[in-house]
């Protein structure tokens, strides 16, 4: 299904350059009140309209962007760079103790959904977007440290890699010079989908006032700020959810399509 | 009247042509062999008429049952046909058994699913058909799941399954394939048991023409989807018109002459081995352990050719594995040049260097992401000076050269060679640093036979060239016989039998090889045959 | 099977006893001290020291974090520093909106994701496996709050068929407790079937594959009988995996969902708690959170013995 790839790469790659441009420009400052264009609705002056405060949401969803991408992106980068390692451990050293601890912690991980995470968080530290790519970052690390030990053990069974010891190698060059480039295309398909689910994360923890807070504009808090206006002004929620919805799907059909791309059987977890 | 008549049928999936115009008949009663190498199209052959092909598959021509035209039937008449008129068994028996479902269940429902008979009759002729298989369900309840039972005893469940309804046609495809020589015997006499019981037809698929020649009334030899000869066995042995099969024959039995051994000195010696494997725990009971080598002592003389022969679980596998030492013993030594072999997490290279192995599957032994120059040279890791350059280069080439490839294969990738070519690959991995010892672990087991001889040529050549010393570990009796000085007979962890080949296949002492030797199935003598 | 359970509950123990440190530590780690935050800055220090001895924040961290236990053990989860009420009161009114909610959603899910994923792998390829797979790929990029503000405005705001929010409460009857559950339940149950839909799915197309379905076949079976009979028992066990994750995702995602229909659940009393320090609430209600997730995937664990038989006689 080259078809997926495709337009998930493009609908990706569209909320990435709005991103990056909103750094060199808007269509107006998005942090601007004029309560004279208040609750504007979608048109040619403001594209997507205008809030409570006549702010242009035009502008706000380029400069949210930003804080969703920077968030799930560095979420995954946590995840991916304490959860690949363990797991690439724990497979090297499958049975033994220090795979038994990386599992258990595992588990134990799971046991706190990102939201708890941030929760408890912000009760100790109080609320902000470093609480969020902390919760979601650390609910990253168990699914990656899972994903690369499932794929690494198997590999570990290959003859390949029995060839490898045979040639004097130890494990952690094993797992470097063979187990990761084999492990890499599924690590980066997984790091697609945690990316999606970082997206959706971050907005249900601002929604809740637990992620970025004003003035840094977030899709999630647009949304708590639209709800109680949505009888009346429906743009204020539909905009921030499209514009969510937008990029989830484009980074999953890119995650399928790269799958398929990159190899038809990888299994991937997606949970 | 023939039971089934395949006439003319040709097979497509996409545009690869899979048959052309196959011709094939089964009499009642009458045990039809058909053979070939992978790509063949004996399996597809088998498939066609149970009408279970993938499902971009087309066809033409015709398939008769009983007079009945299979390919003109709906897929719901063919469904009340499989299982009442046809059986089939497969090859794989670990898993062609639904893992959640007791065998009880598994084999009524070929009788539920057809409304043949109620419940109870139903339960009756399962425990029939169990019984009669060689599982009486006093020892084997209905119960059972097919995790609780070994590959031989599932076997007898699928065949059970098949003859539930006892269908006018038995179809196999490899049904001995993937089970040790004994348990091919007994599931081999099984099936010919019951086509004299029910007076069923059998077509019968396998690779293997020492079981052909074993089984067959007749048999069709066939080739890249075509029927290249087919006749009675005993005439077709006896003629063997088509060269193909003349090929095939020969390559079956394919000798090879070694080099003479130098005079005995020691290299390997193994002390009373003993590998020993933690079983799971029971409660309230003490662990348990399981015992894959049991005191194994031998010694490998430089120059040697030694094989090791046994069935599958018997320990060989494990005890590679602490030869190489990738996995520690539980008592006894094991030294090369004097040098124990297992040196803790901690690889000790000056032993290792001395030692390289080439393993049984030519699709798993490659990292598929490096170039043939990397995969081979990967055992210079052992060296204290790796050589570089144009010294790595010839190395290269001339390793590449001496296993029959071009030194221009350097720059491919393992998925561009064949199964054949990757096993020379194989080979000049583990020669390239010039071994004092190379373990083949089952190193032919996975090839064709017409490859597997050519391989086995290699293998005398470079005897020739490099004075090779080799542990050949095989279950496959008629390799080990020709390529090896010295042999030693594996049975349950122990060495059962060991002295030179000839003496221990001419005049086997222990039981268990006696055992072995009569269950392997041997090519007839074609003199024998002509008389 | 005996020692199967036995060591999942064992396992059981030492995660619920962990995740309890961690959570202790952590609230423990929380700067500011919660008698002084509850009397402000111009507190007397003799009023402090009282107020501290009532709270029991006046004894050693360790003996302090058995007190919590063992106080959690017998159900008394301790006093809220806000409400001077028992905690293990508040936490139990907030549950029977909660817990309702996540079952709800939960068995909505599986009742849509399961016909959903098996007719899809049934028509693998086909218009209706097309409409399916895309209907789930939307599914899973809609972030559930959003849809239940959608929701809203649809069925409540326009259509008036649901209250817009609020709970009607048990003692009106359980069909109203149910009805104003329902718009909640379905914004929390349809994203997570669009995900079960997919693992069903693929899991099922895994085992169309295996070698035990054309044996199936080869006895007579039809393409749907051997699906049924022994494709979806088999698809069990890694769908039920993702259904002892989905649970916790519920449980997350009804503390969000709360917000968008003012429910009176434990996502509203702990974030009240957030908002004025009472952490000794933050600290139970979370507590309680984590030991529902580790006591649903300690189910699953005991179910997968059930659905596969090769378990049973494993470690």
């Amino acid at each position: 299904m080259r078809r997926n790839l495709i337009l998930g790469t493009a609908l990706s790659s569209l909320v990435l350059l709005a991103a990056l441009l909103s750094f060199v420009w808007t269509p107006y400052d998005h942090a601007a009140l004029s309560i004279p264009d208040k609750l504007q609705t979608p048109g040619p002056e403001h594209w997507f309209g205008t809030d409570h405060f006549g702010r242009d949401m035009f502008s706000m969803i380029m400069v949210g962007a930003r804080t969703s991408i920077a968030v799930a992106l560095i979420a995954v980068g946590i995840g991916m760079g304490l959860g690949v390692p363990l797991g690439l451990t724990a497979a090297a050293r499958k049975g033994s103790w220090l795979d038994e601890v990386i599992m258990r912690g595992n588990d134990l991980v799971f046991a706190f959904p990102s939201i708890i995470i941030a929760i408890l968080i912000t009760a100790v530290f109080g609320a902000g977007a470093v609480n969020a790519i902390i919760a979601i970052g650390i609910f990253n690390i168990p699914v990656f440290a899972r994903v690369a030990r499932g794929a690494a053990l198997s590999l570990w069974e290959r003859e390949f890699i029995l060839a490898a010891r045979v040639a004097g190698k130890g494990p952690a060059r094993i797992s470097a010079e063979h187990i990761l480039p084999n492990i890499a295309n599924l690590l980066i398909v997984q790091g697609t989908i945690q990316f999606s689910l970082g997206i959706l994360a971050e907005a249900g923890l601002s929604y809740v006032g637990l992620g970025a807070q004003p003035p840094t504009p977030s899709w999630g808090r647009m949304l708590a700020d639209a709800q109680t206006m949505v009888s009346f002004a429906p743009h204020l929620a539909l905009i921030p959810g499209l514009a969510i919805i937008v990029t989830v799907l484009g980074l999953n059909l890119m995650g399928d399509g790269l799958r398929d791309w990159l190899d038809p059987r990888i299994r991937v977890a997606r949970a | 009247m023939s039971l089934l008549e395949i006439r003319d049928l040709n097979l497509g999936i996409h545009s690869y042509d899979i048959l052309k115009s196959v011709h094939l008949t089964v009499a009642p009663g009458e045990v039809v062999a058909v053979t070939g190498e992978s790509g063949s199209g004996k399996s597809m052959t088998a498939l066609a008429v149970m009408r279970l092909l993938p499902e971009a598959a087309h066809h033409s021509g015709s398939i008769r049952l009983d007079g009945t035209e299979l390919l003109d039937l709906t897929e719901a008449q063919m469904c009340r046909l499989r299982g009442a008129a046809v059986g089939m068994v497969f090859q794989e028996p670990m898993t062609a058994l639904n893992p959640v479902k007791t065998i009880g269940d598994q084999v009524m429902e070929t009788i539920l699913v057809h409304r043949a008979m109620t419940r109870e009759r139903a339960e009756e002729r399962a425990r029939e058909v169990l019984t009669r298989v060689g599982l009486p369900p006093e020892r084997f309840p209905l119960s059972r799941y097919p995790h609780e039972l070994s590959g031989g005893q599932r076997q007898r469940v699928v065949i059970a399954m098949a003859i539930a309804l006892r269908p006018k046609l038995l179809i196999a495809d490899e049904p001995t394939t993937a089970l040790d020589v004994t348990t091919q015997a007994q599931i081999l006499d099984l099936l010919k048991g019951l086509v004299e019981e029910y007076g069923m037809g059998l077509l019968i698929i396998t690779h293997d023409l020492a079981v052909v020649s074993d089984i067959a009334d007749r048999i069709t030899v066939m080739r890249y989807g075509e029927v290249v000869e087919s006749g009675p066995t005993r005439r077709l042995f006896a003629e063997m018109r088509h060269p193909y099969t003349r090929m095939l024959f020969e390559a079956s039995g394919h000798k090879v002459s070694l080099p003479p051994a130098p005079p005995p000195e020691p290299i390997l010696s193994v002390e009373g081995v003993v590998r020993d494997y933690p079983l799971p725990r029971k409660l309230f009971r003490s662990q348990g352990h399981h015992r894959a080598v049991d005191h194994v002592s031998f010694a490998l003389n430089r120059g040697e050719r030694l094989g090791l022969v046994g069935e599958s679980g018997c320990g060989k596998s494990t005890l590679t594995r602490a030869l190489l030492g990738l996995e520690q013993v539980q008592a006894g030594r094991i030294l090369l040049d004097g040098e124990p072999v297992f040196s803790g997490s901690r690889p000790n290279l000056a032993v290792r260097r001395k030692m390289q192995v080439v393993f049984q599957d030519p699709f798993g032994s490659f990292n598929p992401r490096h170039r043939v120059d990397r995969l081979i040279t990967e055992p210079f890791h052992l060296l204290k000076a790796q050589p570089s350059g144009s010294e790595r280069r010839d190395r290269i080439a001339e390793m590449l050269s001496a296993v029959g490839l071009s030194p221009d294969d350097a720059g491919k990738y393992i998925h561009e060679f064949s199964g054949g070519q990757r096993q020379r690959i194989a080979i000049a991995r583990a020669l390239i640093i010039r071994p004092e010892l190379i373990l083949f672990d089952e190193a032919v087991s996975a090839l064709d036979v017409s490859v597997r001889a050519q391989i086995l040529d290699l293998l005398a050549e470079l005897c020739e060239a490099y004075n090779l010393t080799y542990l050949f570990i095989s279950h496959d009796l008629s390799v080990v016989r020709t390529v090896t000085d010295r042999v030693l007979v594996m049975r349950a962890g122990q060495i059962v039998e060991q002295g030179e080949t000839e003496r221990v296949f001419s005049d086997p002492q222990h039981d268990y090889t006696r055992t072995l030797i009569a269950a392997a199935p041997v090519l007839p003598e074609i003199g024998a045959l002509r008389a | 099977m005996l020692r199967y359970s036995l060591k999942r509950l064992l396992s059981l123990i030492v995660s619920l006893a962990v995740a309890s440190v961690v959570i202790f530590a952590v609230i423990e780690v929380a700067p500011g001290d919660p008698a002084s935050f509850m009397l402000g800055v111009n507190a007397q220090e003799d009023t402090l020291a009282a107020l501290r001895a009532e709270l029991g924040l006046d004894v050693p961290k360790v003996q302090r974090y058995f007190d919590w236990i063992g106080g959690l053990l017998v159900g008394d989860f301790g006093t809220s520093y806000t409400y001077r009420t028992p905690v293990a009161q508040m936490i139990a009114d907030r549950m029977w909106v909660s817990l309702p909610l996540a079952l709800y959603a939960l068995a909505l899910s599986t009742l849509i994701a399961f016909p959903a994923g098996i007719y899809a792998a049934a028509r693998r390829g086909k218009p209706g496996d097309v409409a399916v797979m895309g209907a789930t790929q939307l599914g899973v990029a809609v972030p559930n709050f959003w849809f239940a503000m959608m929701l809203v405005l649809i069925f409540a705001i326009n259509l008036r068929w649901f209250g817009a929010g609020g709970f009607a409460g048990w003692d009106k009857g359980v069909w109203a407790g149910i009805h104003s559950l329902t718009l909640p339940a379905i914004a929390l149950a349809l994203p997570q079937a669009a995900i079960l839909a997919r693992v069903m799915r693929s899991a099922l197309l895994d085992i169309l594959g295996e070698d035990f379905m054309r044996t199936a076949r080869a006895k007579g079976l039809t393409r749907r009988q051997a699906l049924w009979r022994h494709g979806v028992r088999n698809a069990l066990i890694p769908v039920l995996t993702i259904l002892g994750l989905q649970f916790s995702f519920l449980l997350a995602g009804s503390i969000i969902i709360e917000q968008v229909f003012f429910l009176p659940g434990l996502g509203r009393l702990v974030f009240q708690a957030i908002s004025s320090r009472d952490l000794i609430v933050v600290e139970s209600v979370v507590m309680l959170l984590v030991f529902a997730v580790i006591m649903v995937n300690f189910l699953v664990d005991l179910a997968y013995a059930l659905v596969d038989p090769r378990l049973r006689d494993r470690t």
